[in-house]
């Protein structure tokens, strides 16, 4: 495998409860997650999403990278060693997001394999929301 | 001090313990879709030689931001989240685990500030380089 972009994954539709049932997972209590009428009252169309929401719109362009099939990549062997969201504006339910991956770094050490990937999510008009950095070690054999 | 917040660097925003349980990293298995078997199988994370069931490292990482969410409240929002993923939480079938987030002021600007976090269990730190960038709206 080598540096490269993706095709874009199937749009993903930032569903309300979806971002409730993320929010509860990760212990996000905070009321502009969970309650339409603060997020509007903060100036948002709905629940805004938590910071790590990403994540599960990435996971389309993750299964992506382990399909590669000159990837070799055996996902018991993967480690997350890294990860960052980069913003320019909040998640919000309804939202409809287009991720796009793109494999920025490989790179072997000490037998272990590091893939750097980033995954830039557009909205419905095209607008950049987020990015998702990630940095998967793939252990070696021995490792 | 920062125009947005009125931070000093070095000042402490934020402080708290979360008690982990496996109830927990199934309901994060369940909402995020990370299905790996090492974050409810013992018989599984034993046989790639891991000290226990692990839980996610997104799920610390999820949790390890709140804090410094509620303590912004409507004043900001967080645009730039990163961590390094340093040691495992290994989560105890019966005790759980017992996860401690401390935010503190790393730096000011006229729109905002980067929160620092140290993310421990017991003695040891468990995420590295964990920073926020909080903006003011």
């Amino acid at each position: 495998m080598t540096e490269r972009d993706f095709p874009p994954v199937a749009p993903y539709l930032v569903g309300r409860e979806k971002v409730r049932e993320f929010a509860r997972a990760v212990l996000a209590t905070a009321p502009l997650h969970h309650d339409p009428e603060v997020a509007r009252a903060a100036g948002f169309a709905d629940v805004v999403a938590p910071p790590t929401f990403p994540i599960v719109v990435a996971d389309a362009t993750l299964t992506q990278l382990l399909a590669e099939p000159d990837a070799g990549i055996d996902f018991s062997r993967v480690v997350h060693g890294d990860q960052r969201f980069t913003y320019s504006r909040p998640v919000v339910a309804g939202d409809e997001l287009t991720a796009t991956l793109r494999v920025t770094s490989i790179k072997t050490l000490g037998g272990n394999s590091m893939i750097t990937s980033e995954t830039a999510m557009v909205d419905a008009d095209g607008a950049h929301v987020v990015t998702s950095i990630s940095t998967l070690v793939v252990r070696g054999e021995d490792a | 001090m920062s125009a947005a917040f009125e931070l000093e660097v070095g000042q402490v925003v934020a402080e708290r313990t979360y008690a982990i349980s496996r109830d927990t990293l199934v309901r994060y298995a369940g909402a995020s879709g990370d299905f790996n078997p090492i974050h409810y199988r013992d018989d599984i994370a034993a046989s790639v030689g891991l000290p226990g069931v692990l839980a996610h490292g997104m799920l610390t990482m999820g949790f390890a931001v709140q804090p410094v969410v509620d303590w912004l409240d409507a004043r900001g929002w967080v645009s730039d989240y990163q961590v390094r993923f340093t040691r495992p939480v290994v989560v105890d079938p019966v005790d759980g685990a017992s996860v401690t987030v401390v935010a503190k002021v790393g730096a000011v600007d006229e729109t905002g500030a980067r929160i620092d976090l140290t993310v421990s269990v017991g003695e040891q730190t468990v995420l590295g380089k964990a920073q926020v960038r909080v903006t003011a709206f």
